[in-house]
Parts: structure tokens; sequence; C-alpha cells
């Protein structure tokens, strides 16, 4: 039998930062998990598409989730699930708690050691940190070559990946050997919608610890289905240096946040005429606010 | 982040109705698909909760991606290349969103690569695909072709025809002909067999054809040379991959733009016959209007719902005379009628959507086991009742969806007149929904019988048995009396009818509208009963209902049997 070909793509369940309202902090100024709804991170969801591309184009692959987080982080893996990707990967325990950037890709590289998969695909960054470093910090873990603001799948063959990138200044295509590191921009495309079928399909699937509280009757019937049940790692399961995890392997210490209100302060009244215009034009291309 | 299916409790409400238990037993049965398909449901309550994901996978393709094609489609339009459609790039788009979900031949059997739901949750789809853009729904909402192939052609062509259907190729029926368009008995398409190639081979033209170059269609044509009646029409399949049909030109329209409406010529185009020869009229096309009809009333719904939200938001918005105008009492009414009156819709689209769910699915089952004594008078009964409620739930919903566009365009005052809003496209694309599939006045001529069979007396009837409570018992009284002016009304046309021939034929619209208020009403009112959100609503649409119900009684009273003359 051929190889199959195992993509794995790295996916955050992230607080929706997107549409903040005025209880998202706290009044020590963290921000307030339980006022905002837990989503797939926007750009690990262009990166599962892309994964599901290349497996499209390659036929005899396999595209599995891989997240850190809590129990409940697991609905990432169901929602790719029902989207289309294989099965997936649940990273918890209470080791990993505090994790900044570093102990994250630390331990996502043990887990990823263990997993051994051709391709690891992950969104640029993820919408609550934005920092962008978790995807190259893992190629660099694993001694693997990475391409960043990934745009679109050129082509895929066996050992070899062609990509777009989206730079500042134009585009790139590069050609990279496998396995890689690719890091997907959410310039590249929309994540294909939940499919009726696979959601009928998947819909029961449960991670380890979510189906060991799981009633009798749930259990029996993953049990004859092991498609349902979603792999579940805790720390031991990966082998790590256990001071490198979670909060004594994050070097990062936050300091002070500050809640910024922006406020309207000065109002500026101008004629239509051109003078005016070029003026203010002028005035907002010195401030940077424009070009 | 718009997802129709979610942000629509309304629809939410119609999908938890009682009846949907019995709907799921028929359609299930057993719950056999378990042991074979990894997607079938083990019980009534996974099927249930499958309904809901599914619904709400197709209300966020429709909030995400069809609604926002809309604009552009509906400018850009399907072109015509090289003989053939060349759709709108939103409407590939479309298309292809829906394909990826997954929601081709969504009715259709497992075995035929289907979802296997109720036509019920089929109409809820529809109705959202059409709220995000009314045209597009012409071109999705055509599988409901394959149910009409499903119910009557043999093993074979359903194995070659519905498993692509369920893949997410697209529809036709090819009814329609330059001289043949209520009166489809004219039909002159000629079907003749070709002994040598052991094929029908299709010659001639039709127009006004939906999706005319879609991937299947469903043709009735002339098998029977000599023939010029409904006696020598059958229904064929044309396969778009074995060519023999183009596309002469796509018409120009006032609204669904999306919607190709092609002519198709015909010329020597092989085809497939489906069932018995010379029924095609008779019971195929009979059963695919009735389900195309259903189809058009969760259209009309769906593009209600929008005329009526766009409406809300910008009267919420609008500020005039410091304050915004839906403050002021004029416009406030205007939206609690258009909103009662969407409510209304649905409620007799749901409700018309679960008589056909049960009378199909115990159809089906009689194809393959003789029905216990029971079972075949429970198909009897809904029958009845489904293809009663069918011109009614197609009539109602398609007016109702003019009123509601109409009047969301005058709220939006001389803004709601420029291309700027979405009003205008809802306006255009509503006017439609009343015409096609049988216009409202053929409606009437199917809703009449029931009027006069007693259809509508006998579930108004059985409707006044519901429990009401303390808030709902004073409406549920008002509309026994509109009951009673109804059968006084029926009872006078029809003793008239006597003396003066064609009387009924002219009070008909008069009798089935003021049977649809009543009917509509008490629906209204079980739901208000159920959940006190539907009170106001309830009281505002049976205060309308009343209204109107008077005007129709007032001029049946007025009226003497001269006016059949007068009016001629």
């Amino acid at each position: 039998m051929e190889k199959v070909t195992k993509i794995v793509v790295m996916a955050k369940q992230v607080p929706d930062t997107r549409n903040v309202g005025k209880d998202a902090m706290t009044p020590e100024g963290t921000v307030n998990r339980a006022a905002l709804a837990a989503i797939f991170n926007p750009e690990d969801l262009n990166a599962l598409e892309m994964a599901l591309q290349m497996r499209d184009r390659l036929g005899n692959a396999r595209v599995e989730v891989l997240t850190m987080g809590p129990q409940r982080a697991a609905d990432v893996i169901r929602e790719a699930m029902f989207r289309g990707a294989d099965g997936g990967y649940l990273l918890s325990g209470k080791e990993f708690a505090g994790s900044d950037t570093l102990a994250t890709s630390y331990a996502l590289s043990c887990a990823l050691r263990k997993i051994n998969p051709d391709i690891i695909v992950a969104g640029r960054q993820a919408i609550d940190g934005d920092t962008a470093q978790v995807g190259p910090q893992v190629a660099e873990k694993l001694n693997l070559p990475q391409v960043t603001y990934a745009e679109e799948l050129v082509d895929i063959k066996e050992g070899e990946v062609t990509i777009k990138r989206r730079l500042e200044r134009g585009a790139e295509v590069v050609v990279s050997p496998l396995p890689a590191v690719i890091t997907v921009n959410s310039s590249a495309k929309e994540c294909r919608p939940r499919n009726a079928k696979r959601v009928m399909k998947f819909k029961y699937a449960l991670a380890t610890s979510e189906l060991s509280v799981a009633e009798d009757k749930a259990k029996a019937f993953i049990a004859e289905r092991p498609y349902l049940h979603i792999v579940e790692f805790a720390a031991a399961d990966v082998n790590p240096d256990p001071e490198q995890l979670g909060l004594s392997g994050s070097p990062t210490k936050v300091k002070k946040i500050e809640n910024v209100v922006f406020q309207a302060k000065e109002a500026k009244s101008l004629s239509a005429d051109d003078k005016d215009i070029e003026a203010l034009m002028q005035e907002l291309i010195a401030s940077h606010t424009l070009g | 982040m718009a997802n129709f299916y979610l942000d629509n409790k309304d629809l939410q409400y119609h999908l938890s109705h009682p009846l949907m238990k019995r709907i799921i037993e028929l359609k299930e049965r057993n719950f056999a698909d378990r042991s074979e398909y990894d997607y079938a449901p083990q019980d009534v309550e996974d099927a249930m909760d499958s309904y809901r994901r599914v619904l709400e996978i197709v209300g966020d393709v429709c909030g995400e991606v069809i609604a926002a094609n809309a604009e552009s489609v509906d400018h850009e339009g399907p072109r015509v290349v090289n003989d053939h459609v060349e759709y709108a790039s939103g409407t590939v788009r479309n298309i292809e969103a829906l394909n990826e979900a997954g929601l081709g031949g969504m009715t259709l059997p497992r075995r035929f690569g289907g979802l296997n739901m109720p036509v019920t949750c089929f109409a809820m789809a529809n109705e959202m695909v059409a709220r995000a853009d009314a045209g597009f729904e012409n071109i999705w909402g055509l599988q409901d072709c394959a149910e009409t192939i499903n119910e009557f052609a043999t093993e074979d062509i359903k194995a070659r025809f519905l498993p692509r259907v369920s893949a997410g190729e697209t529809c036709a029926m090819d009814l329609t002909e330059p001289d043949a368009g209520s009166d489809l008995g004219a039909v002159m398409l000629k079907a003749s067999w070709d002994e040598e190639a052991g094929v029908w081979r299709l010659n001639g033209c039709k127009r006004f054809i939906t999706n005319g170059d879609g991937d299947i269609s469903l043709v009735l044509a002339r098998t029977e040379d000599g023939t010029k009646d409904a006696r020598g029409l059958s229904m064929l399949i044309y396969d778009k991959r074995d060519g023999g049909v183009i596309v002469r030109r796509i018409e120009n329209k006032l609204g669904i733009k999306g919607s190709p409406t092609c002519e198709l010529v015909f010329n020597n185009a092989p085809a497939t016959l489906v069932g018995d020869r010379k029924m095609g009229l008779i019971k195929y096309v009979m059963s695919l209007m009735n389900a195309a009809r259903l189809g058009i009333s969760a259209q009309s719904t769906g593009l209600a719902e929008a005329a009526y939200r766009e409406a809300l938001k910008y009267a919420q918005e609008r500020e005039q005379f410091g304050k915004p105008i839906i403050q002021f009492a004029a416009v406030s009414e205007m939206l609690k009628n258009m909103e009662a009156k969407t409510l209304a819709s649905r409620a007799l689209l749901y409700e018309t959507a679960r008589f056909v769910d049960i009378y199909k699915q115990l159809n089906h089952i009689s194809n393959e086991r003789s029905l216990e004594g029971e079972e075949r008078q429970e198909m009897k009964f809904y029958n009845r009742l489904a293809d009663g409620f069918t011109p009614l739930a197609k009539m109602f919903g398609s007016e109702f969806a003019n009123e509601v566009a109409y009047d969301s365009i005058q709220i939006h005052g001389g803004s709601g007149y420029m291309k700027d809003y979405a009003c205008e496209r809802l306006y255009r694309d509503a006017r439609i929904l009343n015409i096609y599939e049988g216009t409202t006045q053929l409606q009437v001529v199917a809703a009449i019988n029931h009027v006069t069979k007693g259809t509508y007396l006998e579930q108004i009837l059985r409707y006044e048995e519901q429990e009401l409570n303390e808030n709902t018992s004073a409406l549920g009284a008002e509309l026994k009396e509109l009951r009673k002016r109804y059968e006084e009304v029926v009872a006078r046309v029809e003793a008239l009818d006597k003396e003066a021939q064609g009387y009924k034929d002219f009070h008909s619209r008069r009798l089935v509208e003021v049977a649809g208020y009543i009917i509509m009403s008490h629906i209204m009112l079980r739901q208000a009963t159920e959940m006190e959100e539907y009170l106001n609503p309830t009281k505002i649409f049976v205060k309308y209902a009343s209204r109107k119900i008077a005007e129709a009684v007032s001029c049946i009273n007025a009226s003497e049997t001269s006016d059949v003359e007068l009016y001629k």
C-alpha cells in the first residue's frame, strides 16, 4: 500500500475579539473570556482549507488537527472534522497552563514528534495574542523549513510543495522540500463550510477526557466507531522536559495591560475647496494616518 | 457572522412541531439505515438534532455567501456563450459553497447519496436561500425535480440520475412553450422513438424555462402522434451530457435576474421516458407542480422575511423630525402588518409542508408494501389536506411577499426607489412569485374544489377543537364567528350558482380568500397559545384577516346573479 501523506493543521481556540463589547476586559485588565465566544482562530481556518486542498490534490492523504488547550478546545477539532478533517489530537493538561509562545511551540513540537507528520500547516497568527511566533518556532524546534505568509497552494507532489506567499510589496512563489511548516494568511482562500454528511457523522466525536465522563450509552456508541474518538495527549504522553512547559517554560511576563479607549478629542472643520482638502491630505500623510 | 437559521426564532419554532415525530418515523422506517450509513440517525431525537445542524449549515452559507453575492448577481446576470448558459460569477460561487456543504439531494434516500430529510426541512432551506437571493433559489430549489424522479422512475433511472443531484448537479423542468403556458395540455414538443438507438428523440422548442441549461431536465413532450390534448403527453429526462439542446436566448426580466430563463431548441435530443406514456401531464407534472408550488411559497416567505428586515432596519436607523421613523404610527403600523403577514405566510407554508411529508412518505411506503388499514386512512387524510393547502400556501405566500416588498420600499421613502438599497431588488424579484408555477388566479381554480368539497371547513372545525388559554380564547371565539360568515357565503354562492351558471366562478377567489384567512388565523392562534411571543402578531393578523373577510363577505352579499353578465 502506498504511504498516506499525513498533514497536520495546528489550530487554536481563541476568544472572539472581533466583536468586542464593553465587558470584554476584566477590571484587572485581563481578557474576560466568559464574555467572549470561543471560536476557531480565523487564520487557522484558512490553514485548514489549504491542508484540505493538499489532500484533494494528493488523494492519498489524511488531514488531522492538533490543538492545545482545555477540554473544551476539542470543539475546534470537531469543527475541523465537520469541514473536512479526518481526525485530531487534543493536547491538554494543567502543565500547559500559562504558556507563552515559547512554551506553546515547545509543547506542540513534542506532540508533533510523536505524530510525525509529513506537512504542518498553521494560521499565521491567533487573534488573541497576534504574535505570529508559534508556527515559526515550531519549525525551528523540529528543524524543518518554513514557508510563512502563504496565500495559495500552487502545487504539491511527493516531497515538495509550491506556495505563493503574500508579502508587503508583492507576491513570491517558493518551492519547499517536505516535511515543512507552512503558515497561512487570511488572504488565502476561505475555509469551506461545514458539510452536512460530515456533521451528522462526526457530531458525537469526543476527546478521551470528555469520553471518560460521558454516559454509558455514548461510550458504547463510540467504542463501535473508533473514528469518533479524538486522541488526547496529556503532558506525559509527549515526553517533554517539564521545565519547558507552562508558566515555568514561559519567559514572557505581562507587566501591565492598559485599556485603550478611543475618544474624539478634537474636531476640525474645513471648506470643500481643493486647497483645504489638499492640506488635510498632506497632514494625514505626514501623520502616517494615510499612505 | 450572519446565520439565517440561528437568527430566525420563528423558523426554529416550526422545526419543533409535534408532527415532526411522525414524519421522522415515516422517513426513517425503524432507523434501518443506521447500520449502513454512518450519517444516518439512531432515533427521533438524533434525527431532529441532525436536521437542526444541517439547517444551521444552510443558514451559514446563506448569510455569509449567498446574501453577499445577491447584488452582484442581480447586476451581472447569466449570459449565453456558445449556445449554453454561463452563470453570473456570484452564482457559480453560491453553487460551489452549497455543494461543498453537501446540500444536494436533501430529501433523497441515502442509497442515492441524499440526506433523506423531510420536505419540511427542504422548504426551510429554500426559504433561507430565497431570503439571501430569491433568484438563486430558483436554481437551487429545482432539485425537487429529483423528488419526482424518485417517485415515478424505475430503479435503474433513479440510480443513473439521483446520485448526480445529490452531488450537486442542477435540474430544470421543461414544461412551458410559446403556445402552452397555463394550458399545458397544448404542449407540442415532439418525442419520437428511435428504434435503432433505443432512445426517445426530442424535437421542438420550449420557452421560459428556468435554469433551462441545467444538468438534468424533466421534459413534458408529446409521445403520441396525432394527439392534441393532455392525454398524448409523457414525461422524459434529458441529460445535458448527451447534447442536442441549445439555449437560443435568455429572457431579459424585471426581477430574479440571476436565474437564467431560457428559450430552448431541441434538435434530436436523446431522452429517457419516466413512468408510463400518456401520464406526463395528468400524473407526473401535477406532482412536480405541487412540489414546485410549495417551493414558491418557501421562496415567497423568504423574500418577505428579507423585505421586512430591510424595512425594520431602515425604520430604526432613519431619523426625521428628530426621531427614528419607526416611532411614527404610520410607519410602525405598516411594519407590524408586514411582520404579521410574514409570520402567517410561514405558518401556512410549514403546516402545508408537514401534510405533504406525511402523505408523500406513506405513498413511498405503499410502493414497497401494502399499507395497513389505518395507514391507508392516514394517507388519504393527509393527501387531501396537502392538495387543499398547497394552492393556498402558494397564493397567500406570493401575494403577501408582494405586499411586504411594496411596503418595504414605501418605508424607505425616496431612498427605496433608488438602486442603493436591497428593497428595490426584492420588489422586482417578488413580482414573479404570484405569476409562475400557476398564477394566483390558477391557484384559486385548484383551491375552489376544496371550498365546495369541504376540505377547508372540516379542517377549520378541527382547528376549533384546539385548546386555547385565557390570552387566546377571545380570538378563538372571533374565528368561530368568521367561520359562520364563511359557511353563509359559501351557501349563498352555491345556491345562486344554480340560478346563474358562472356565479361561483365569479366569486371563487373571494371564497378561497375567506377560507385561507381563517385557516392562517387558526394556525397563528395555535402558536400564540403555545408561545406568548406570538400573541401580538396573532392579534394583528386576526384584525387584518377580519377586515379582508368583511370586505369579501360584503362584496358577495351585495352581488346579484346579474354580476356574472356585468363583468363579462
